[in-house]
């Protein structure tokens, strides 16, 4: 059954199409800052975009904090949505259902449907963006732009918000959050601990939104049902006054894998951050489990 | 082959399947038929383990439903209601991929068993083209062949000629009782009589959620100890018959007689020009309409009860002809 999902999955135009806009949204933002030479100012904008002009093997790393806000939890919470939902009012869900399979299987195979596209979303991201950078922006610029070398970036404690910079030490190779250099094994490793992070993220949306397929027979509904979810935690994330709650959100540890780029990792967010995740999961699926394998389908 | 016992379904304070306790043997060729919103499909729906039962209990090859679903529905083949496929993908592919969901779809055969459904119901020249390009008739011999793959000894089939053109329903009814003959049992819902008329061997008839009558065809349609007779001179033949004739419509007569070569010596004797002479019996409709109230979709026709209140008898309603169920000592 798993395999038949992951067939649907990359036979649908849709799986496409989303992960092409994904993409596209960090390639615009490197068009415009490669032609003005115009990068937010360290601190300020989205995570790691203030390097990019100055080092493009970051790029992929800005376009991850790019794309994880909106992009990202939006494609995911579309896809978990009409999984369930979608077969339930087009009809391919009685006709799966009588062949038979089990109820269980299929909200499992659809889990794992989903988190297949996130994979490829996250990894084509990351592919395309180190194109980009490389190409666009081009590698080690530092000198040629002639920005003071490095230390900009040491300002940021561990655990601390707002948006971290990454610098350059003076020659070429990159320097962590830290300020202490990265070797390219290093850099490779991180990226790939950034993007396990980011992908584990998008599983309490995806839950989210799975629960609610099995809720409603409108693909929309479930889908825009998570999202809300998503933009109120989002919020409350940001409000003092909600701080007794924030570290259950399940986005509140979602900017935890920039702690990747610290040296050494800083580890203790992006522990809290998987367990959220984890949470989410074994409470929604047990929840979409409970009322999906006890419901009648009538479409 | 299924058994259920006063199976009810209630969807809050509509009860859509009442205390039904169906019959179907191996062999049969079985129509349900009722009325739109009789609860066929919630019926079919039970039995296919899609819908739980409120109380009452179903048992399908052998096996209780839907305690052990896994085991049975592999044997099944069913439709249920439309068809439905995913429209991106060409029928072939759909076939495929729904074989692979699940159990008992060997990998190995799957071309093969999937090309030959795909023959069996007229869709063997089908391209490349996704089923989003299908026509109303095409889908539905999809959804057929679907039900095919897996060579089922069961099928349960809800409206299965839905669609369908009058060739396309002769080829379906062809196939169905082609795979009957060689022992798949057909189990099927509509309300098309004259589709169960030409198909069925046994047939159930829902009404307002219960089941009201279920038997064989044959017996049903049993000569009703009638027999309707056209002349030229009626007045002489109801003359001659002396109080058999039960009923006069210009020069048709009904006249209560078991014997119909007796009747036509006897009229032909007396100088009656007899046009036509033929043995009465009852036809699906009758049958139905009789034993069914107002259709459930018709509005304003359930009381505040939720009950459907009935027609009163056939023989009473002016519409209907006067035809009452054969008396059982007249047989000869």
């Amino acid at each position: 059954m798993i395999a038949v999902e992951l067939f649907k999955l990359v036979r649908r135009l849709r799986t496409w199409v989303s992960i092409g806009l994904i993409c596209a949204l960090p390639l615009v933002v490197a068009i415009f800052i490669a032609v003005t030479h115009l990068a937010p100012p360290p601190g300020q904008g989205s995570a790691f975009l203030s390097a990019v002009l100055n080092e493009g093997q970051l790029y992929p790393a800005a376009a991850l904090a790019l794309v994880l806000p909106v992009f990202l939890p939006v494609a995911v919470a579309v896809m978990a949505g009409d999984s369930v939902a979608g077969e339930a009012s087009s009809g391919t869900l009685r006709y799966l259902l009588a062949r038979p399979v089990g109820r269980t299987k299929l909200l499992v195979a659809k889990l794992v449907a989903v988190i297949t596209f996130a994979v490829l979303a996250v990894v084509a991201v990351t592919v395309t963006s180190y194109a980009t950078g490389v190409l666009i922006l081009g590698p080690s610029r530092a000198a040629a732009v002639g920005t003071p070398p490095g230390g900009i970036s040491g300002s940021i404690a561990p655990g601390a918000g707002g948006a971290p910079t990454a610098g350059l030490q003076p020659g070429a190779a990159i320097t962590s959050l830290s300020g202490t250099p990265l070797t390219t094994f290093e850099l490779v490793e991180r990226v790939l601990g950034a993007m396990a992070f980011i992908t584990v993220s998008m599983l309490g949306v995806a839950a989210i939104a799975l629960f609610l397929s099995t809720l409603t027979n409108s693909a929309i509904g479930a889908a825009l049902g998570s999202l809300a979810a998503l933009v109120i935690s989002e919020i409350l994330v940001t409000l003092n006054a909600a701080s007794a709650v924030q570290p259950y959100l399940p986005t509140r540890y979602w900017l935890a894998w920039i702690d990747f780029f610290r040296q050494p990792i800083f580890w203790r967010d992006i522990q809290r951050g998987f367990a959220i995740q984890a949470v989410y999961v074994v409470v929604f699926l047990a929840a979409a489990w409970a009322n999906f394998a006890t419901r009648d389908i009538t479409t | 082959m299924i058994t259920t016992q006063n199976l009810t379904k209630r969807f809050g304070h509509v009860e859509a399947v009442r205390e039904v306790s169906l019959d179907v043997r191996e062999g049969d060729r079985y129509g349900l038929l009722g009325p739109n919103g009789s609860g066929k499909t919630t019926l079919v729906r039970m039995l296919l383990g899609l819908v739980y039962a409120t109380s009452g209990s179903i048992s399908v090859l052998g096996e209780p439903i839907p305690r052990r679903v896994s085991r049975v529905l592999p044997e099944i083949g069913a439709l249920i209601e439309e068809p439905a496929a995913y429209p991106h993908l060409s029928g072939r592919a759909n076939l495929r991929l729904l074989d692979a969901a699940g159990p008992h779809g060997s990998r190995r055969t799957r071309r093969r068993r999937v090309d030959e459904a795909l023959e069996q119901v007229g869709l063997a020249g089908i391209d490349r083209r996704p089923v989003r390009a299908y026509s109303l008739g095409m889908r539905q011999r999809l959804g057929l062949a679907a039900a095919l793959v897996r060579r089922p000894q069961l099928l349960i089939l809800d409206e299965p000629t839905n669609g369908l053109d009058p060739r396309g329903i002769r080829d379906i009814r062809d196939l169905l009782i082609g795979l009957n003959d060689s022992g798949v049992t057909v189990f099927l819902s509509s309300h098309l009589l004259p589709e169960v008329s030409a198909l069925c061997t046994r047939i159930g008839v829902l009404d307002a959620g219960k089941l009201v009558l279920q038997e064989q065809l044959a017996s049903l349609q049993e000569p009703t100890g009638r027999v309707l007779v056209s002349t030229d001179d009626p007045e002489r033949a109801v003359a001659t018959l002396d109080g058999l004739v039960e009923h006069r419509d210009g020069a048709d007569l009904v006249v209560r007689s078991p014997d119909p070569a007796a009747l036509n010596a006897r009229l032909v004797e007396a100088g009656v020009p007899v046009r036509s002479l033929s043995v009465q019996r009852r036809s699906l409709e009758e049958i139905v309409l009789e034993v069914t109230g107002a259709g459930s979709d018709q509005f304003g026709a359930v009381t505040p009860g939720g009950a459907t209140p009935r027609n009163p008898p056939a023989h009473g309603g002016a519409p209907r002809p006067p035809i009452p169920p054969a008396p059982p000592a007249e047989t000869p």
